[in-house]
């Protein structure tokens, strides 16, 4: 054997077998990871790729050296940058694998290599485009909005940084409720297809995968950067529907791999069907939490405990009395003190908390795992309404930052519309139902005689369904009451334009 | 590994660096961005801005409303290949 040859990775943590689902793996493909072969199928990200070959320190942090695995899986934190083919800073979580990938592990900042250098590529091509309408983002919000408004004839552009598009409903695997229209009974990823294939359909709807709409400038203008372009994209309205990102926990070893957002292992284990570890603990008793924790059972994973800070379980009864029933412990007034391990998670230390919240001295306890999720909800990512210059509310009911909108979804920047997650977190169907809302309601403005009229009957039937039924149930009043606060009537609206000027309109 | 509790992934910024930067006199909180570059890294603060501010509220009895307050968003919003900035030269 030559000296410098380096094994293949041999570990698999893909799941062959799941109790509900079938994972269709596209062809294989093989890339290097630091001159070892790896296996992946087409489909798969490098960053899922990696963690299913059991690699689970992707860089180390740039100041204080520390190890950093995958945390959110879906493009908004940091914890996957590494190295691919000589590009440093690559978020691995939305990169595609393809066959001959060089990746390497980065410790802190890497800077870019210098423009000269062939693996930067040349300079990007750049386009301009009109478009009627620009949706940015591609979740649940997203395609209901852009197939509405290509019923109306609209001419759309819809963006998505991933090269999937479907957002967060493609590693949902409950079952929706609901009437037809709202896809009662499809399991979140079966929604996507739905909608994904009825996108597919319509010819005046134009898709840019793997983009990044990167800011709002004078003019009305927002730019667009894909991998080899830039678009100058001139719309006459936007719908911002970005989604959300997980909340960040304070505890000690926070950041050591292996700790990862409920949502970061939904993407790893029923998205690609990887096994995200052998034993975990949930931190966060909501709804994510307690649905998650039996997805991990589902797919073959030990749920050692779930812990609740507040002295109630936070998510609905009955997905609470199913975890009960296959013996995993709810600890309420109970919290993460300390993750333990040097490059991965090897256990946690949890403790009680009394009621203002303070741990009870002497009620520490050491919990074996290898995986510890943090089920600790969701934040509205609504960045590019704030950089546009969006009036914002921080709203702890929905999650935090959120533009202050009339009942049409509207912001202050006219012709600047949110939906979905972005809005204020609630869930998939409110968010395909909001995709509708503004989609109607730039129709109404946009089309004419007849058609402007049945958009206008249709804008005022969802929104009555949206305020006046759904939200009327009492799981969700939180939200409700969150939604209510900072949702204005259209003269609110003209003062509060008139005391904070918006700094751009499109037209 | 020194047990820490990291609030910014990005730039290594532990939640004892914000607590002593506020006991230290920062009563602004665009400084004690500034100061330690809190949602300055590649993430732009997606998950270092609301703990930090949280922290901050509580330490100095502000809401957190008022806390993000002076908090701008600048483009690019998230991170973009350098290319999409470079033209040829000439003009």
């Amino acid at each position: 054997m030559l000296w410098w040859f380096k094994s293949p990775l041999e570990s698999d943590r893909r799941l062959w077998e799941h109790p509900i689902l079938s994972f269709h793996r596209g062809r294989k493909v093989k890339f290097l990871f630091e001159g070892r072969e790896v296996e992946a199928y087409e489909g798969e990200s490098v960053a899922v790729a990696l963690y299913a070959a059991g690699i689970n320190v992707y860089s180390w942090s740039p100041s204080l050296h520390r190890p950093r695995g995958p945390f959110c899986m879906i493009g908004k934190c940091s914890s996957c940058f590494m190295v691919v083919n000589g590009v440093p800073n690559v978020r691995t979580c939305r990169e595609p694998v393809k066959d001959g990938l060089m990746v390497e592990r980065q410790a802190g900042w890497v800077p870019p290599p210098s423009p000269h250098n062939d693996s930067i590529g040349s300079q990007s091509r750049e386009e301009e485009l009109r478009t009627d309408v620009l949706i940015v983002g591609g979740g649940p919000a997203g395609l209901a909005a852009a197939i509405k408004l290509s019923e109306y004839g609209l001419d759309v552009t819809l963006v998505d940084e991933h090269f999937k598009l479907g957002g967060q409903l493609l590693k949902q695997t409950h079952k929706f409720f609901g009437s037809q229209e709202l896809f009662g009974g499809l399991r979140g990823f079966q929604v996507a297809e739905k909608l994904i294939s009825k996108l597919r359909e319509v010819s005046n709807v134009r898709i840019f995968t793997e983009t990044t709409a990167f800011g709002v400038f004078r003019g009305g203008v927002v730019g667009l950067a894909s991998r080899d372009s830039v678009v100058w994209v001139k719309p006459r309205a936007v719908i911002a529907s970005t989604g959300a990102q997980e909340r960040y926990l304070d505890f000690i070893n926070n950041d050591l791999p292996g700790v990862i957002g409920a949502g970061g292992v939904q993407t790893l284990m029923n998205e690609f069907g990887v096994k995200p570890g052998e034993e975990a603990l949930v931190v966060g008793s909501g709804n994510v939490g307690v649905i998650v924790s039996y997805q991990l059972l589902q797919a073959g994973v030990k749920v050692r405990a779930v812990l609740e800070l507040l002295p109630e379980i936070g998510g609905w009864f009955v997905h609470a009395a199913k975890l009960r029933r296959y013996g995993v412990p709810i600890l309420t007034s109970h919290t993460i003190k300390a993750a333990l391990g040097s490059e991965r998670v090897e256990g946690a230390v949890i403790t009680a908390v009394d009621e203002r919240f303070k741990p009870v001295e002497g009620s520490e306890e050491v919990i074996k795992c290898d995986l510890i999720l943090l089920a600790v909800g969701l934040e509205p990512d609504a960045r590019l309404h704030a950089q546009a210059g969006a009036v914002m509310k921080w709203v702890p009911e929905l999650g935090g930052l959120v533009p202050v909108r009339t009942e049409y979804l509207e912001t202050s920047v006219p012709s600047m519309y949110v939906a979905g997650d972005a809005s204020g977190i609630e869930e998939a169907t409110t968010a395909m139902v909001e995709g509708w809302v503004a989609a109607l309601a730039i129709a109404s403005k946009m089309v004419d005689g007849s058609k402007a009229e049945k958009a206008l009957n249709e804008l005022t039937k969802y929104n009555k369904f949206l305020w006046s039924e759904y939200r009327s149930s009492p799981v969700i009043a939180r939200a409700r009451k969150g939604k209510e606060s900072v949702t204005v009537t259209q003269e609110e609206m003209e003062r509060l334009r008139a005391t904070y000027p918006p700094p751009i309109h499109f037209r | 590994m020194k047990g820490r509790i990291i609030i910014c992934r990005c730039n290594d910024v532990t939640l004892e660096d914000v607590e002593k930067a506020i006991d230290a006199g920062i009563d602004d909180f665009e400084l004690l961005r500034r100061y330690l570059r809190l949602g300055f890294g590649p993430c732009q603060g997606r998950s270092c801005l609301a703990i930090a501010a949280r922290v901050f509220a509580r330490k100095t009895g502000k809401k957190v409303d008022e806390v993000l307050s002076g908090w701008r968003v600048r483009p690019p919003i998230v991170p973009i290949n350098i290319s999409a900035f470079i033209s040829e030269g000439g003009d």
